[in-house]
């Protein structure tokens, strides 16, 4: 006969398997997670997954879509699908490393400015306010326009309005969890000011911060398409989403599938977001994260 | 109140000091010459040093400063360097009521969408009308409204030809001719927007319905729509108006961007191609105007919070 467990002296299921769990149970968030596991695998391997050379005009021109082309051929006779499947490594690689940028910065400028509080943090928060009082497109619009167009102008750009965002989530933060008690403590016993900020506040901000990173990948994803389609994205040669979309629009009334798909695959990627996101904000139980940027 | 609002106004102009600032600094830091960029970089060295000097640009950049902000005081933005050097303002004033007519009229949109949405989405919680109400938001949030603009141009105005694909005519031109341009980008703009109220309605609306006022007229059998649409629903719509502040940044983002998938001359349109044209006064001082929208209708959000809700008060 087995011995009786008593609940509470069963080991607790590790965090990872608790979220997978929570993951399986809600079914918008699995789709989400599937779909961008199919656009993240196609993205890294694109030149071994796409059917075609995504610059090759060899092709018949604005052909609809049939088993050859599953997407149809562009005005210039190439591939759609294989176009799409490489401009997704620009798009997602935008959206990724703006977000990335964004909250290196954002989160050091909202510890600093919480946990040192008095001047560094008027002037921070001065700094911040201000920027917050944009709307975040707005903002990269007229950075690009300062700086010029190019990948590298448009990261840049991007990151840079949406620091305020992460500045604000992590400042908060900050605040609340200087009050405990363990913080004194470690203070107390010397612990160095960066060692508290970046072992004892850092981690006990992790949540809000992760559904702040997801909200904005979504946001950033449709600024760098907008940005592009507007003809101040990252350029011409390379093909992204929202490139495709922009050149596909002059013929669309000849050739619907040129302008539809690359839409598609951008609302896909940014649904699949938006569902991760609002199942982690569910698992994480994190109130209120601005609902804003593009 | 008179109080706060003069505060609110002050702090207001602040931001629009600053925000001129940073416009007039960056734009200065800029890699190429705007001098060479109007002579085509044909003119010789002397023209260009005439020229310098005719836009004062040869004075300390302090100086260029304070010229500037004193002209920007009253109202005007220098004049556009591309084709027939047209004053900004003029420029502005031609597309500045193209852009609040569709804004709000994509206002209008979103809350016809976004009201009943919400409200049905709550009181039937967790059934498939909810269920269903709550994806469509999702996609509504995800679809670049660009993209969504240009299929309802190809469904509306390619397949069923009922609309105009683009252009805008003025509101004195008759309210039919003003509403058949601008309703498609209305929609394309708006429903992002909806779709971002609509969930807010949603659940302030379920925390309303739990409230003990509520539950204590459910209880006597009251639940009337006259018990929601008088008692709950005015009381719902309170931290919803805290969110359009936020979401009017998405209506304005919407704006300049859909502007140019449909030709308006609106303040977008003319912002995106001055910036390629890289006209930068009218680059400047589009900026400056959209900053100062936005600002402002900031500040008339939080002023209409007192009046939706009369137990906020601001002294």
């Amino acid at each position: 006969m087995a011995a009786i467990t008593h609940v509470n002296e069963l080991p607790a299921p590790p965090r990872r398997a608790r979220w997978i769990r929570h993951l399986i149970r809600d079914r918008r968030a699995l789709i989400g997670v599937i779909v961008l596991t199919i656009f993240v695998t196609a993205a890294i391997f694109a030149p071994l997954i796409a059917p075609y050379d995504p610059n090759a005009m060899v092709f018949g021109i604005m052909d609809g879509p049939s088993w050859a082309h599953p997407l149809g051929t562009d005005d210039l006779g190439r591939d759609l699908l294989s176009r799409l499947i490489h401009g997704g490594r620009v798009s997602l690689f935008v959206g990724v490393s703006t977000v990335g940028l964004a909250l290196i910065v954002g989160v050091g400028l909202g510890l600093v400015a919480g946990y040192y509080g008095g001047f560094l943090d008027t002037v921070i928060m001065r700094y911040i306010d201000l920027q917050w009082a944009f709307p975040n497109f707005i903002i990269a619009v007229y950075l690009v326009a300062v700086l010029g167009q190019g990948m590298w102008n448009v990261i840049a750009a991007v990151s840079l309005a949406f620091i305020d965002d992460f500045a604000r989530v992590a400042r908060g933060m900050v605040l609340t969890i200087k009050q405990e008690q363990y913080i004194d403590a470690a203070r107390t016993v010397g612990v160095s000011d960066w060692r508290i900020m970046w072992r004892h506040i850092l981690p006990n901000a992790t949540a809000p911060l992760i559904v702040q990173g997801t909200v904005s990948i979504s946001f950033a994803i449709l600024a760098e398409a907008a940005l592009s389609f507007l003809g101040l994205g990252v350029g011409v040669e390379t093909p992204t989403w929202g490139l495709i979309l922009a050149d596909g629009r002059t013929f669309i009334s000849r050739a619907w599938w040129i302008g539809v798909f690359p839409g598609l695959f951008i609302m896909l990627t940014v649904l699949s977001i938006n569902f991760v996101g609002d199942s982690l904000r569910d698992y994480l139980d994190v109130r209120e994260v601005k609902d804003e940027g593009a | 109140m008179a109080g706060y609002l003069i505060r609110r106004l002050i702090g207001a102009l602040v931001v629009m000091f600053a925000v001129a600032t940073l416009v007039f600094f960056m734009l200065r830091f800029l890699p190429g010459d705007p001098i060479a960029t109007m002579l085509f970089e044909l003119g010789d060295a002397e023209a260009v040093d005439r020229l310098r000097a005719k836009y004062g640009l040869d004075q300390p950049i302090y100086v260029q400063f304070w010229k500037w902000l004193g002209r920007v005081a009253v109202g005007d933005l220098g004049n556009s360097i591309y084709g027939s050097r047209i004053p900004v303002s003029r420029i502005i004033a031609e597309s500045l009521p193209r852009t609040m007519s569709l804004a709000s009229l994509s206002f209008f949109v979103a809350l016809i969408i976004a009201l009943p949405a919400g409200l049905v989405s709550a009181l039937y919680k967790h059934t498939k009308l909810d269920h269903t109400v709550t994806v469509i938001a999702f996609l509504g949030l995800s679809m670049p409204d660009f993209w969504f603009a240009i299929v309802l141009i190809l469904i509306f105005a390619g397949n069923l030809q009922w609309l105009p694909a683009i252009g805008y005519t003025p509101l004195s031109e008759g309210i039919w001719a003003w509403l058949r341009h601008l309703i498609l980008p209305a929609i394309a703009i708006g429903t992002p927007f909806a779709a971002i109220i609509a969930r807010m309605i949603r659940s302030s609306m379920l925390e309303v319905l739990q409230m003990e006022y509520i539950r204590v007229a459910r209880s006597k059998g009251l639940l009337t729509p006259r018990l929601i649409m008088v008692h709950a629903f005015p009381n719902a719509l309170i931290p919803v108006v805290t969110v359009t502040g936020i979401a009017l940044g998405i209506l304005l983002t919407g704006t300049v961007v859909v502007e140019n998938v449909f030709a308006i001359k609106g303040l977008g349109r003319v912002l995106i191609q001055s910036i390629l044209n890289r006209d930068f006064p009218v680059v400047q001082g589009s900026i400056f105007v959209i900053s100062a929208i936005f600002i402002f209708a900031n500040l008339l959000v939080d002023v209409l919070y007192t009046v939706i809700d009369p137990r906020i008060r601001y002294d």
